[in-house]
This record gives C-alpha cells, structure tokens and sequence, in this order.
C-alpha cells in the first residue's frame, strides 16, 4: 500500500488539531462522564446496604442519568461524529487542488480513500475507547463495584458494534464527499440521510404496519402480533433500530431477544422467564449476531460503493 | 541535440461530454529538452499534461512515458515526473517547509534526504525565510514557489510545468528561468513547459508545439517554425509573430 501510511498519519494529526474534533470530543466527554455519574450515584442510593449483583456495573451504561442512558446518547450522537469525521474527506481536498497534487505523486488512488475511513475509524475509536474506560473507571469509584471478565466481554462487545454502527456514517458521509463537489451540499446531505433512516423509518415502518392492519378491531393480539412483525421487519432498513436492538441486548443480559416484548411468544411471556436470571454473553452474542452482520455489510457496501466510484472519477470532473 | 523520444503521444483524444478536448494529438518529447507547449486558453494543454501523467484517462490513442503506459504503470510514470499544476493547492494549514516533508513522504524518500533536499529546493525558490510559516499567510508568488520546490524535491526525470513563472515578480521570473535551464543541463531534466509568456519560451525552448482547440497544428524547433510561417532568413523574429500567424490562420 504505497502511500497509505503517509497519508493515514497526515490524516489523523488533521484529526486531533481540528478544532471540529477538539469540540465535539469535549462536548462527548462531558456529557458522558455526567450522564455516568448521575447514574451511578443513583444506583449507589438505590442500592445502600444491599449486595450489589454483578450486572450493576452495566447499568451504568443503560440507567438514565440525566434525562438518557450513556447508550442512549451514543445512539444518537454518535452517527453524527462519523458525519462530521468524514462529510468533507474528498470533497475540501478537491476544492482546495490538493487532490490532483496527491494523486500526482507515485501512490495508489486507493491509499487515498482507504488512508482517510481508516484515520476517521481510529479516531471513532480512541473516543469510544476512551469515554468506556472512563466510566468504568468511575463506575468503580461511585458504585465501588469491579465489572467481572463477563461484563468486561460485554462492554467489548458494545464497542466493537458501537465502532461498526459509527463508521457506517463515516461510510456515508465519504461517499457523499465523492458525490457532491460542494461541502456544505455533502454535509446537509449527510445529515439529511441521517434523520432520514435513524427516525423517519421507525415512524415510517409504524405507519405502514398500522395501515396494513387497520381493518383488524384494535385488541384483536394476532393484528397487534403481526403489526409488531411487519414494523420489527420494516425497522431493519434503520441502522438506529438494529445498532439499538444489539446493544440493548449486549449490555443488558436479561434481555434475551432483540425483538419487542409484542412478539415474544405466549409462553414464554406467561412463564416471565424473560425478566428471571442473565443470559451468559456467548448467548447474548448468538442472539444479536444477525444485527451486527446486518451493520457490518451495511457499512462494508457503503464503503465498497465509496471506493468504486472514487476509483472510477475522473479527476477533473464534477 | 535532439536524443530519443522520451514522451510519445500517438492520436491521444479525450471528449468531455461530447466536447474534444484534445483531438488525435501527435506529439513527441525527446529526453533532456525544454519542449514549449502553446496554445489559447481552452485548447487543450492541461488535459494533455493531464493524460501523460495518467490522471486523466484518454478517451483514444496511446501515450508512452520512457516506454511505459501511464494508465498500466501509473507508479512509475508519477514517480518520474514532476507535476506543477496551473491552480495549485496546498494544505494551508501546514507550513511550507512540512508541505515538502510530506510530498517527500508520499514518494517514499528517507527522512534524511528528505531534509537535505527541503532545504535544497527552498534555498532553489527562494522562500527559506517563510519556509516555517504556513502557506495561508503565503503571497501568491510565493505559493508558486512553493509549488516549485515540490516539484525539485522529487528531483524528476521530467518536469510538467503549466504556467510557472505565473504571479512571480520579474527577478523571481529570470530566477526560474535559469533554474529550469540549469535543471536541464545539469541534471539532464526534460521539461514540458505551458506558458502563454512567449518570450519566456522563446528564451529557453529548443521546441514548441502549437495546441489549437485541441489539435496540435505545429511541432518543431523554433527556426525551423519561424522558416516555414515567415519565410525569413536572417531576420530577427518574435515567437510572438509565429504563433500570431498560426492562430489567424485558424
Ligand atoms: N471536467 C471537464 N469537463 C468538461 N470539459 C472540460 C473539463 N475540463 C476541461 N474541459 C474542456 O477541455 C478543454 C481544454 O481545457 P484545458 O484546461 O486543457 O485547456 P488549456 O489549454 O490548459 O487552457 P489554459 O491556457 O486556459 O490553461 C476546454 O475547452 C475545457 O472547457
Ligand atoms: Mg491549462
């Protein structure tokens, strides 16, 4: 790879004097640290004088402290870093001329594309990495739990599909570089595509199921089970809904199934054998292993569609 | 002085939606010269350079770089020439002296040839005392150099340069002029040069080609194209009145 280590290291020291990364890194870092300490104060309250089970320590990561879950917040926020890592990768570039002086020199055209998603990646994953053993950190001051090797396995878990979930943007926002010559275009057009699929789908997906069973009397279960169904099926097309469905289940280890309470079966409802006992993580792994592959060939034919139209582009065009 | 073919193109053609850039375009470069590349704006001359240097794909024809298809072997020919381009950008916020180490990078020079050449190539241009202030606060002139250490530092076989002496003061101007001479004689660099300040060619050129909306419509040493379009003997002649005769004439 001819130029790519070049380019990478030039990348991420871009990455770490921009004030867009030193701001929103703060603005990440802070929020999360709040969110964690609120929680775990009120778990600690909560939880005075009693033996702490061993799955405390992830509820500081789902537990709302403020208004939301630290989960929660990288659900939503997070999308919008991998946009800001990457909505002007080559488009700034090609603007400013200094593409053309780049792919002049003796490189791969590819080293260029694949040096700035890999830079953006490290980057998306120094912050994760940072923000989760932060807390962690925290969570044993506050809470003065130590997560065990399972909550540790788990917590891995969440940042590899956390870093795939974030880089799926960073995917799209580089290939909208490629699209569009302008930057501010790229960037509406980026955040667009993101409130597109992570809300408009969940409430398009509600409305469609809703309208396929309209003619069913409203406390008919088999309409109410297949409205989940079709919505359940519909919201995949959402990376917000699988990314929030994996992590759920991963961090939550009573949670054994990534699908609405609505369509767990009669049975097992009756029996709550969904609420009793934690589900060890290999199985929580096979339960949301469908959503991770989901988000990763996501994120790998964006990237794909990224490389084959910068490989094809015409230097001078657009 | 003339020695073998170093560029050859053979009717290279490029369209752009439906527009012929460049037209069945038969040109050749030999090794060691400084080839003057003329024409009106729009007539072609940068999507040439463009498509020697394998950045642009042709739409017909074949070019050879020392024998090699830049569109097979684009590692090669890039490391081989030295590209300055007509609107040239940089990384504003990097120095001048960090925009070279990275050019030195990309070509996969050791650090420590790397700095003697920076150093070398700021002291060529002339900007060693702005060489740690980042190129925002450059002066347009002194981008162009800039853009011309980038260049040296690559220390080419051969050097495409689209307008260079362009925003340069007048001693800037007959600095470049003699440091592409010297770059040729010394270092037995060929240069392919588009400029439209026909004097300047006249000065160092030994041949021109003449680019007309994409067609090439003269090639040789300039005596010989001063013969044949003003039929002169021993009278002094401009480039200027050449290329003048050959543009009215289309
Ligand atoms: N990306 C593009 N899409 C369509 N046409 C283009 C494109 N780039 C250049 N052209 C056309 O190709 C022709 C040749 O352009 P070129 O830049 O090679 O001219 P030039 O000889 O370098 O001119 P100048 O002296 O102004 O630099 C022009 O007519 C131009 O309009
Ligand atoms: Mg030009």
């Amino acid at each position: 790879m001819k130029g790519f280590v070049a380019i990478y290291r030039k990348e991420l020291s871009d990455h770490f004097s921009s004030y867009r990364f030193l701001i929103l890194f703060a603005l990440i870092a802070m929020v999360s640290l709040i969110t964690a300490y609120l929680a775990g104060m009120n778990m600690a309250k909560a939880l005075e004088g009693r033996v702490k089970p061993s799955t405390v320590f992830l509820s500081l990561f789902t537990a709302a402290g403020a208004g939301f879950s630290l989960v929660q917040f990288v659900t939503f926020f997070g999308p919008l870093l991998g946009l800001l890592l990457g909505f002007d990768a080559i488009n700034r570039e090609r603007n400013e001329g200094t593409l053309s002086k780049l792919l002049s020199q003796p490189i791969y055209r590819d080293a260029v594309i694949n040096a700035k998603f890999s830079a953006a990646v490290t980057m998306i994953a120094l912050m994760l990495a940072a923000i989760i053993l932060v807390i962690t950190g925290l969570g044993m001051l506050v809470l003065g739990v130590v997560p065990d090797a399972e909550a540790m396995g788990r917590l891995v878990v969440y940042f590899v599909i956390s870093v795939v979930y974030i880089a799926l943007w960073l995917a799209v926002a580089i290939l909208l570089s490629i699209l569009m010559r302008s930057v501010a275009t790229s960037a509406l057009a980026s955040l667009a595509l993101w409130i597109f699929f992570s809300f408009f789908v969940s409430i398009g997906a509600n409305a469609v199921a809703n309208s396929l069973t309209a003619d069913a009397p409203p406390d008919d279960p088999a309409a109410i089970v297949k409205r989940a169904r079709i919505e359940n099926a519909l919201s995949v097309l959402s990376p917000m809904v699988l990314y929030t469905n994996a992590t759920a289940t991963i961090v939550d280890p009573t949670r054994k199934t990534t699908r609405s309470v609505i369509q767990v079966g009669m049975m097992e409802q009756l029996s709550m054998a969904r609420y009793s006992g934690p589900l060890p993580l290999d199985q929580s792994l096979l339960v949301v292993l469908p959503n991770i592959v989901f988000l990763i060939c996501l994120t790998v034919i964006c990237f794909a569609a990224s490389y084959l139209v910068f490989m094809r582009q015409e230097i001078r065009s657009l | 002085m003339a020695q073998e073919p170093i560029i050859e193109a053979v009717q290279l053609t490029k369209v752009y939606n439906g527009h012929t850039a460049v037209d069945h375009l038969d040109l050749t470069v030999y090794g060691g010269e400084i080839f003057g590349f003329l024409g009106p704006n729009g007539a072609g001359k940068t999507t040439t350079l463009l498509m020697m240097l394998g950045l642009t794909e042709p739409t017909g024809g074949t070019v050879r770089v020392m024998g090699l298809d830049p569109a097979r072997h684009p590692l090669e020919v890039k490391a081989s020439i030295g590209y300055l381009q007509e609107n040239m950008g940089f990384y504003r916020d990097l120095t001048g002296r960090q925009s070279l180490a990275y050019i030195a990078e990309l070509n996969g020079l050791e650090r420590k040839i790397a700095q003697e050449r920076i150093q070398e190539a700021l002291e060529a241009v002339g900007i060693t005392a702005a060489a740690d202030k980042k190129v925002v606060t450059y002066s347009r002139g002194m981008r162009q150099r800039l853009g011309i250490a980038e260049v040296l530092i690559k220390k080419p076989r051969i050097a495409f340069l689209d307008e260079p002496t362009l925003g340069l003061d007048p001693e800037a101007t007959n600095r470049m002029i003699e440091l592409i001479k010297d770059l040729c004689r010394r270092h037995e660099m060929t240069v392919v040069l588009s400029s439209h300040f026909l004097n300047q060619i006249q000065k160092i050129c030994q041949r021109v080609g003449i680019m007309i909306e994409g067609k090439l419509v003269a090639q040789g040493p300039i005596e010989q194209l001063a013969r044949e379009k003003l039929g002169v003997g021993d009278r002094t002649y401009t480039l200027e009145e050449i290329y003048m005769q050959y543009f009215q004439e289309h």
